[in-house]
């Protein structure tokens, strides 16, 4: 009774061996090409930033002494200050912690993120609280009536 | 009328077996001892997220996924829908009720030991269930498009972009590109609607049917005082004694809800700018200002490491030894309480307390 496999059946087992590798892998490949269009569809594709390098970022009356104002630099916020001497600075206005917005602090004559504390002093370096890096700084540029802010190559 | 109820049944039992699931349901019991009311809190957590699903499908009905919608239809819902001020308050709330609630589930479980063997697969499926719920927590805080919910967001992707190796595409998955845009909005809404509750249902389904399969847990205080004779083991049946128990405090519970909304009705605030700074006093919800506070505290670096990354590596760690405590606690198993164990409960506890109230300060 134990020894009743048909006697055939043993010749067929490499076969069988090769019949179920290639199964297997064309299983595993075709499960493999349904999943990757799903995982390159989940990433989105890269939207190409504005190429423009400089913004008029604001009138030069629009600003007072000691204020800050932010604008749109590219697809990401920036900060204008003009210094209690009237100077004009810029820079990113994205906190090098976490990403929140940053904004001028009249009080303190510093750059303050609300979300964690964080300082900057008017070079953009970062003085105080979690901030690990400085913040981008930006050229500033007085063309007639205008502000005009450039990236610096 | 017992006779038509007994007809019913019969005429069912013939078809599927309907006294199967009768039994089934017979089958379990409450244990009943000095710690009896925690075993409230599950069930409590449960009727909360049936709450969420309900009111969250009725909001369906009138929310707008887009940044230029959203933030007005919510106004709409608030101010011109009838009883839509009720609705979405009562959302809001039941939320807020409901991670409160699985909190007093998941340390009355932990201190009581409901996770030794053989129950570590139900303590995993709920800390997974956990998981989900900050996950709609977390999606469901950003589709009212507003000032804070918009920074809350940016903070907490900019968190997962963190991570080593894979966190920059894991900071592109969440936010639908680079920044928190309109595109990040889709996406949490697709979470918080399909994803999540999908998820949901199929660890409640096992939850469920582990707590049903393997009874109650006893806590090895009360298991011990019962082997010793000093104390009897009493039960009663679940159905139909403790769940009208249940449903007695979900009655409560649906009062508290209303009372809650209409006294105070959840603040919409000002729509999201995302050209504006981060306001004064920003913070997230309630059960995410520890990690909150501590970001807060941590200093910018800590050796040669950046000081966020060492808060996220931190809050990493203890969360996935918090998943698999049931196994670094086997000894439990046996009866057997651990003094570390519990003291690494407090600690959790009063940790998570302490830097929640150092925040609201």
């Amino acid at each position: 009774m134990a020894t009743a496999d048909p006697p055939q059946s043993a010749g067929f087992r490499p076969g069988r061996r090769w019949i179920n590798l290639l199964l297997g892998s064309g299983v595993v490949a075709s499960i493999a090409s349904f999943i990757y269009p799903a995982i390159r569809y989940i990433i989105p594709p890269v939207v190409g930033e504005s190429p423009s390098r400089s913004v008029v970022a604001a009138k030069v009356a629009e600003l007072k002494r000691n204020t800050g104002k932010i604008f749109k630099f590219g697809s990401r916020p920036a900060l204008l200050v003009r210094t209690a001497d009237g100077e004009f600075k810029a820079y990113s206005a994205v906190c090098t912690h976490l990403n929140c917005t940053v904004q001028y602090r009249e009080d303190l004559r510093q750059i303050w993120c609300a979300c964690h504390n964080g300082l900057y002093d008017l070079e953009g370096r970062n003085v105080s609280g979690p901030p690990p890096r400085p913040l981008e700084t930006f050229k500033v540029n007085v063309q007639g009536e205008d502000v005009v802010v450039t990236r610096s190559a | 009328m017992a006779s038509l109820y007994r007809q019913i049944l019969n005429w069912l039992d013939e078809r599927f077996g309907a006294g199967a699931v009768e039994d089934f349901l017979r089958h379990k019991t409450v244990p009943i001892h000095r710690h009896t009311i925690w075993y409230y809190f599950g069930g409590m957590t449960l009727f909360l997220f049936v709450i969420q699903v309900l009111t969250g499908i009725l909001l369906l009905l009138y929310y707008r996924p887009t940044p230029d919608d959203a933030f007005e239809s919510v106004q709409h819902i608030m101010t011109q829908v009838r009883f839509g001020w009720l609705i979405r308050s009562v959302h809001s709330w039941s939320a807020n009720l409901m991670i409160f609630t699985a909190f007093v589930h998941m340390f009355s479980v932990y201190f009581l030991k409901g996770y030794r063997k053989p129950r570590e697969l139900t303590w995993i499926t709920g800390m997974l269930l956990f998981f989900v719920l900050l996950g709609f927590g977390f999606s469901g805080y950003l589709l009212p498009w507003n000032t804070l919910a918009f920074f809350a967001t940016k903070v907490g992707t900019e968190m997962a972009g963190a991570i080593p190796v894979l966190g920059k595409w894991l900071l592109v998955f969440l936010r639908g590109g680079e920044e928190v845009t309109g595109a990040t909005l889709t996406r949490f809404f697709g979470f918080h609607v399909a994803v999540l509750p999908g998820l949901a249902t199929v660890l409640l389904a096992m939850h469920l049917l582990l707590v049903q399969h393997l009874g109650m847990s006893v806590p090895p205080g009360v298991e011990r005082a019962t082997a010793e004779g000093r104390a009897t083991a009493r039960v009663m049946p679940f159905f139909p004694n403790f769940l009208l128990r249940d449903i007695i405090g979900w009655y409560v519970a649906l009062g508290v809800l209303g009372a809650l909304a209409a006294i105070f009705p959840w603040e919409l605030g000002t729509k999201a700018d995302l050209f504006a700074p981060a306001p004064a006093g920003i913070r997230p919800e309630w059960y995410f200002l520890f990690m909150f506070q501590t970001l807060k505290l941590l200093p910018a670096r800590i050796f040669f490491l950046e000081g966020e990354l060492v808060g996220l590596l931190g809050f990493s760690l203890a969360a996935a030894i918090w998943v698999v405590v049931p196994f670094l606690d086997y000894r439990a198993g046996f009866g057997r309480v651990t003094r570390f164990f519990t003291g690494l409960g407090i600690f959790a506890l009063g940790f998570i307390v302490a830097m929640s109230f150092l925040a609201l300060w």
